[in-house]
């Protein structure tokens, strides 16, 4: 597998996408991240997918908490705001932000660390409330910034540059997210552009929580032989469960596919996520048989990669609180604030 | 009751040696928690209320659902004080497990109304003790034992009615109000009160005490001060609240749910507000300052506990520059503490809340018409300086009811605070999110989905320079904390000015703040009548501390700063704030024990101290 940083998609200023944007409006800072780290080639998949759709970047709000992963926003999308919290709350902030403005793109970027031990409480409740939000863990199951300590995903029996060996069962982030009831949610791999560009995609498209655990080498601290966050270990046990590929609702959907080896979803915006089958039978409707699939993976050593679980029409938790329509951020004061009968009323109960 | 001490020697005089004492006494009711008797004790203090007598109520209650102790004292006073008394004058003992105790604890010529059952005879010689058959009396009334349990309560309402003198039409309005449109319960309710009237009447009344009607509550209004936050907040224009249940904080969000519900939802059904309760105080602070980031007006609700946990979050809030207000309704600590009993003992470690050089906006809130007040001013002041705000209640201020003056309707706009817009950034050509352009400390934000390619800036607790950019030159974070000082300055003139009493000529200073206030007001007035002691009084209201605090300390020679908590948290305050030989003009007056302030404590130390 390649350690260096895939090219950017098309060469700056070479195109614009429907909304006359070029890749050069999406980009970020640069990077200080360590060459070869697979976070900086997610960062170029998010930017990419926020391009390709033409979502203005200034619709996208960015979440982190702390850690190498949680830095990355800084990297990609300079022209979106972004919101560095604190270690391991991510969810929270993107909560309060995504109601104050249900009209922004909400974009969360955690690590391992930061989600499944620190933050692994704002995560599981994050993930039952169904926040229409992307939230992208860059799984490598060490801390970097603090010089390679085991973080709650690493596998049993995986071995530091030191030598230790975890001795822990790992969090299944996936697991958790389909078992607490998070409706889009995927495992990808940072080597694989197409796979993780079309999850991604999917994921700005949905309408609720999209949850994409995203293995993610660290080429420091976790990509030597014992590892299995390694770039080797990934090439040897990546196992698909399906083709993924992604039509957005500006394009034209006729392409055909056969019902019999692909799953057509269709998402909340209209666009189609199409799921060719490499494994008969993966049902990524049924969250039981996804879960029980996984704890099957875990045991085989095989790392499952692909659409875990989708579920399009849920309600999200937005409009499950039954807001209006407009920002309530920015709603005018005759709109917040009852009129002077409300008062008198209220006062005269209390009389 | 806990804390109680048992009678002294040198306790004020008795009624009996002073004639009909009208208007100026304490009952206090000792039941079980969840025997229903919150409903009668309302029921007794709005009758009073009116009446027209100046009347206040204190609800002394345990940390469970049913079953451990509970008092409640309501306190008549025709000269306005409502602070707490400490000597009680009527107790009506319901419970036989405190009532013993209870009434070894009055001071002679105490009256004590007790259940009949309850062998109270011969255990004092020197109170007025009127044994009432309550299960008798409000056994005609229904055949369900568990509703006569209940009923039994209501009927004390009746027996004092007729003891004080209260008129029992104004019992039966006040039994309207509470039981509202429940017909049957209302029914039951006033029959029990007639009942317990009617068998009042074969009692021969031996004591002093009587409710006569006044013209003090015209125009009043009586509410707690949970509720009155709420409102605050909802007049407000609070848009996203995050909470998560919590003694003595949660009746605040759950007043402001149903205030919200009722008049902040439009024709089409659609709210102007979102409410979530959080999985905990991290996550409803982390909500809170997500939100505020985003431009909504967002708030949590919490208590010391809480506080601890938001720690963290609230020093991001302070270094990124967040707004979000946050209700302490603050209870006695350390730790889980008295859950139940007020205090004041989370103002320093709330005024430094986080590590590094972390500093808050506090406001003290000492009426529960500011409640609502400055509810609405702390909206204002996130805003306008761009950190949290602390809205520093307590247990006492907030669960108690309390008289007040309808809340005045706020005249003044929403203050947004320093917003760009798109359209400003468009004449601008950009702008530098932590720059200090206006001389006050405080930057110029831009709200996220602002359309504009030079909107957005990246929001860190890392250390960043003017453009918000990560930077760890000592210069630029030397700067930034400078900076962030100034803003502390201009929060000085912003929060609301102390109240200062007293005609500017005493020698002896006081200072104080949020619930103490109605103790102080009536210490004063003992040391002046008693004693001939003149004060000067100041009522801190927000922190930091406006300049008027340092130039009352300089017009004093002695300065007693009175506060619920052991270790004079607001006199440490101060001390950090005043000039160095000022200092030692600060004398502390901090006691707590989880009741609320009575009069005597304060108006007794002073003297002591006075004396040294």
């Amino acid at each position: 597998m390649p350690t260096t940083v895939p090219p950017a998609g098309p060469a700056p200023g070479s195109r614009t996408n429907r909304i006359g944007l070029a890749v050069l409006d999406y980009r970020g800072g640069k990077t200080t991240l360590c060459a070869g780290c697979g976070h900086n080639a997610i960062s170029e998949r998010i930017l990419e997918a926020f391009f390709d759709l033409g979502v203005p970047p200034e619709r996208v709000a960015k979440f982190s908490g702390i850690g190498c992963s949680s830095k990355s926003p800084a990297y990609f999308m300079s022209r979106s705001h972004a919101l560095n919290a604190v270690h391991g709350r991510m969810p929270s902030v993107a909560t309060g932000a995504a109601l104050a403005n249900r009209k922004l793109v909400p974009l969360g970027v955690s690590g391992d660390g930061d989600t499944a031990s620190i933050g692994i409480g704002q995560f599981v409740h994050l993930m039952r409330r169904n926040l229409p939000m992307i939230y992208v863990i860059e799984n490598n199951g060490v801390y970097g910034l603090t010089k390679g300590q085991f973080s709650a995903t690493a596998d049993v029996g995986s071995k530091l540059k030191t030598g230790t060996v975890n001795e822990l069962p790992p969090i299944d982030t996936c697991a958790l997210a389909i078992q607490l009831g998070a409706t889009l949610v995927g495992r990808s791999f940072s080597g694989d552009k197409k796979q993780l560009s079309a999850m991604l995609k999917a994921a700005v498209a949905h309408r609720g929580t999209s949850m994409l655990d995203v293995i993610s080498p660290c080429v420091t601290f976790n990509d030597h032989e014992g590892s299995t966050k390694s770039y080797a270990y990934m090439k040897d046990h990546d196992a698909p469960l399906q083709e993924l590929s992604f039509i957005p609702a500006f394009e034209d959907i006729s392409v055909e596919y056969d019902p019999g080896t692909t799953t057509d979803v269709t998402m909340h915006d209209g666009s189609h996520l199409r799921l060719r089958k490499l494994e008969e039978g993966y049902d990524p409707s049924d969250r039981a048989r996804a879960v029980a699939r996984l704890m099957e993976s875990a045991r085989t050593g095989e790392v499952l990669t692909g659409v875990l679980f989708v579920d399009p029409d849920a309600a999200s938790f937005v409009d499950a609180l039954g807001m209006v329509d407009e920002p309530l951020a920015t709603l005018p004061q005759e709109r917040v604030r009852p009129p002077r009968a409300a008062l008198d009323e209220i006062v005269e109960a209390l009389r | 009751m806990p804390g109680t001490e048992t009678h002294s020697p040198d306790a004020p005089s008795r009624p009996a040696a002073r004639g009909p004492v009208v208007n100026d006494f304490s009952i206090q009711v000792a039941t079980a928690n969840g025997s229903g008797s919150q409903s009668s004790n309302t029921v007794l203090l709005r009758a009073i209320f009116q009446m027209g007598v100046p009347v206040s109520g204190k609800n002394l209650f345990p940390s469970n659902i049913a079953g451990l102790p509970t008092w409640y004292t309501v306190r008549a006073s025709k000269d306005g004080f409502i602070a707490r008394k400490k000597e009680i004058d009527v107790l009506v003992a319901m419970n036989a497990e405190t009532a013993r105790e209870d009434v070894l604890a009055l001071a002679p010529g105490a009256v004590v109304v007790h259940d009949a059952a309850l062998a109270l005879a011969g255990l004092r010689e020197d109170l007025v003790l009127y044994p009432v058959p309550f299960d008798k009396i409000v056994a005609p009334l229904t055949p369900d034992a568990k509703l006569r349990k209940l009923l039994r309560n209501m009927a004390y309402v009746g027996v004092l009615a007729r003891l004080l003198s209260i008129d029992m039409a104004e019992v039966e309005t006040a039994i309207g109000k509470q039981f509202g449109r429940k017909a049957k319960a209302r029914e039951l309710n006033v029959a029990a009160a007639r009942a317990g009237f009617e068998h009042a009447a074969t009692i021969e009344k031996r004591d002093p005490f009587s409710v006569r009607r006044m013209d003090a509550t015209r125009g009043k209004i009586v509410v707690d001060g949970n509720s009155a936050c709420a409102l605050g907040a909802m007049f407000a224009g609070v848009t996203v609240v995050t909470w998560y249940p919590i003694t003595p904080s949660s009746s605040l969000v759950e007043s402001l749910i149903g205030y919200l519900r009722k008049y902040r939802v439009g024709p089409d059904g659609k709210a102007t507000y979102a409410v979530v309760q959080a999985e905990d105080e991290l996550s409803a602070i982390g909500m809170a300052v997500g939100a505020g980031w985003a431009g909504a007006r967002a708030m949590t609700a919490t208590a010391g506990p809480g506080v601890s946990l938001m720690s963290e979050f609230a020093g991001l809030g302070y270094y990124a520059e967040i707004p979000a207000v946050i209700f302490d309704v603050q209870r006695v600590g350390p730790s889980t503490g008295l859950p139940t009993r007020t205090a004041q003992g989370d103002v320093l470690s709330t005024a430094f809340l986080s590590h590094g050089d972390t500093q808050h906006v506090l406001l003290f809130p000492g009426t529960v018409e500011e409640c609502f007040t400055m509810a609405v001013d702390a909206f204002d002041l996130a805003e306008r300086l761009q950190t949290p705000v602390f809205v520093m209640t307590d247990l006492d201020l907030g669960m108690n009811v309390w008289m007040a003056d309808p809340f005045p309707y706020p005249e003044r706009p929403l203050d947004r605070g320093k917003v760009l817009s798109g359209a400003d950034l468009e004449r601008l050509g950009g702008f530098a999110r932590y720059k200090d352009v206006d001389g006050d400390g405080i930057g110029w934000r831009t709200l996220p989905g602002t359309e504009h390619p030079k909107a957005a800036y990246f929001t860190r607790g890392t250390g960043h320079d003017e453009n918000a950019a990560y930077s760890e030159s000592p210069v630029v974070f030397e700067r930034n904390m400078e900076r962030l000082a100034r803003k502390l300055e201009t929060a000085r003139s912003l929060v609301p000015a102390p109240e200062v009493h007293g005609a500017g000529k005493a020698k002896v200073g006081i200072v104080a703040y949020g619930s103490s206030h109605p103790a102080v007001v009536e210490a004063r007035v003992q040391l002046q009548r008693e004693r001939g002691i003149e004060t000067g009084y100041l009522r801190v209201r927000g922190y930091p501390f406006a300049r008027e605090v340092h130039a009352f300390v300089e017009r004093h020679e002695r300065v007693y700063v009175v506060e619920q908590n052991r270790d004079a948290q607001l006199a440490a305050l101060l001390q950090l704030d005043l000039a160095p030989e000022l200092a030692p003009r600060l004398r502390r007056v901090a006691h707590v024990h989880g009741l609320p302030l009575d009069a005597r404590s304060v108006s007794d130390e002073i003297l002591t101290l006075e004396a040294r």
